[in-house]
């Protein structure tokens, strides 16, 4: 049965996802209270930040520049507990 | 074909015909002959089913919730402490709305250990969403297996069915029962179509995170669903009565009911011994007919008024106790005729707890006791035990 057909047979319950990408839609950064600080002076740009995040929400904008996407970032600290140069130090937010 | 077979032997075949692409369980008394014959069918090449074992109910379950997401018919049994450790999953199975079935053979619960008949267990599983048949004999528990795929799977209802057939009394009885062609059964029964199912190439997600702001909404719609679903056993009975020339009831039937002044409610074997029983009561002159409750989830509250309306005195027998309330079965009757200005007393006995005989002289029992009054008693009791604790 095609896909259009099954539509007319009636809408899919609710909670079943049809489309994909519904983690974009789904913004968690107002769950958390904290933000990552970088300290330029200190950051080598070796990425681990990036590649730790479990939201995948820090973006590697240059050499030695990165950015906590604040509409998905949750405040978890992991890029914080992994530099290895300390160069990320989670502060409260204020909003 | 007309068989002298054993009602495990029944659902097995039963469940054969309906053709699942999966099946998955763990034996355990007293379901263990429907999944011995299922396995013997399946080595035999008799059926086709991916025949998964798993190291407990509970793995089971979680076969059959990920083979119906693939869009596979799936099958599963089991029983009391089972259908305890399976828990967890069925809700979930119901709330991703997976359309399968599963025997939910009737024992008691542990403890004390016992592996005897009563109805606890699949009632504590009232509440999850899946829907609950109720057999009394082997034909019919062979028939429902057939027609519980077929309600499931139904656009209307998408949710799983529980087929609850007595422990041992039905299970482990030989009946003549008649079991339908393959023929027969493809003709009623199409393939599962499923309308969502996992799929690399169209990708779904299932049983996601809901937060406050849409949890409320899909518990709504699973209700609405499920109350809805009613029509759809009814609709399912009438076809298969068409197809197969049987009528054991819909979401009810009735027995002796046209001038019965008492009506017994009863799910499940105990309807039988109750036939019986009110065949020798009616040559002594007492008016006494039965509802039989076939279909307990979705609830046939409308039903039942019409039917309980009119009687002087209606008794509910339980095969199970709601510890420390009114009972689970009572309730929900009392509940029905509530806005009736001329409801009948509704009285409950407890009876045949951990597979106790439930006998004439129990239901005589039952009859004077009630007749006098008395409600939420355990007929059957054994006094001189009890006294001396």
């Amino acid at each position: 049965m095609t896909a259009s057909t099954k539509k007319e047979r009636r809408k899919p319950p609710l909670g079943i996802v049809t489309q994909p990408g519904s983690s974009l839609r789904n913004k968690t950064g107002p769950w958390g209270i904290l933000r990552p600080v970088f300290d330029w002076e200190k950051c080598r740009g070796c990425n681990t930040c990036e590649m730790i995040c479990p939201e995948g929400c820090i973006r590697h904008l240059e050499k030695k520049q990165y950015e906590a996407d604040p509409e998905y970032c949750k405040g978890c600290g992991m890029c914080a507990a992994a530099c290895p140069f300390d160069a990320i130090v989670m502060e409260e937010e204020h909003r | 074909m007309r068989k002298m077979i054993e009602g495990s032997r029944g659902v097995a075949e039963a469940v054969g015909l309906c053709r699942p692409g999966v099946i998955s369980a763990y034996p355990i008394t007293p379901q263990t002959h429907i999944v011995e014959d299922l396995s013997q069918l399946d080595a035999d090449g008799d059926i086709e089913a991916e025949y998964v074992r798993v190291e407990s109910e509970h793995s089971a379950a979680s076969v059959c919730l990920g083979a119906v997401a693939a869009g596979s018919r799936a099958y599963s049994a089991t029983t009391s402490q089972g259908l305890m450790l399976m828990a967890e999953v069925l809700y979930n199975i119901a709330g991703m709305r997976l359309p399968m079935v599963i025997t939910g053979v009737n024992r008691s619960l542990s403890a004390p250990l016992s592996i005897w008949n009563d109805q606890q267990d699949t009632l504590a599983l009232r509440d999850s969403g899946w829907l609950q048949l109720y057999a009394e004999n082997n034909q019919e528990v062979l028939d429902m297996h057939i027609q519980a795929y077929k309600i499931a799977e139904d656009d209307r209802v998408l949710l799983p069915v529980m087929v609850c057939m007595d422990g041992f009394i039905l299970t482990h009885t030989y009946e003549p029962v008649d079991v339908p062609t393959q023929t027969e059964v493809d003709a009623f029964l199409p393939p599962y179509d499923p309308l969502f199912k996992l799929d690399p190439n169209d990708p779904y997600t299932l049983g996601a995170f809901a937060g406050p702001e849409m949890y409320e909404e899909m518990r709504y719609e699973i209700q609405r669903d499920a109350l809805a679903s009613k029509a759809v056993v009814k609709e399912v009975a009438k076809d298969f009565q068409s197809a197969f020339g049987r009528w054991m009831g819909d979401v009810i039937d009735t027995y002796r009911c046209d001038d019965a002044e008492t009506l017994y409610v009863a799910m499940g074997s105990v309807v039988g011994t109750l036939k019986d029983w009110v065949d020798v009561r009616r040559e002594r002159g007492d008016k006494i007919g039965i509802v039989k409750l076939r279909c307990y989830r979705p609830f046939p509250a409308d039903e039942l008024r019409e039917a309980l309306l009119g009687a002087n005195r209606v008794v509910v027998l339980e095969k199970a106790v709601s510890v420390g309330a009114h009972g689970i079965l009572p309730p929900e009757i009392k509940a029905a005729l509530y806005r009736e200005a001329k409801a009948p007393p509704v009285r409950t006995a407890v009876t045949g707890l951990g597979g106790r005989d439930i006998n004439f002289e129990t239901l005589d029992e039952i009859e004077a006791r009630s007749k006098a009054g008395e409600d939420g008693f355990f007929a059957g009791l054994r006094q001189e035990l009890v006294e001396a604790s």
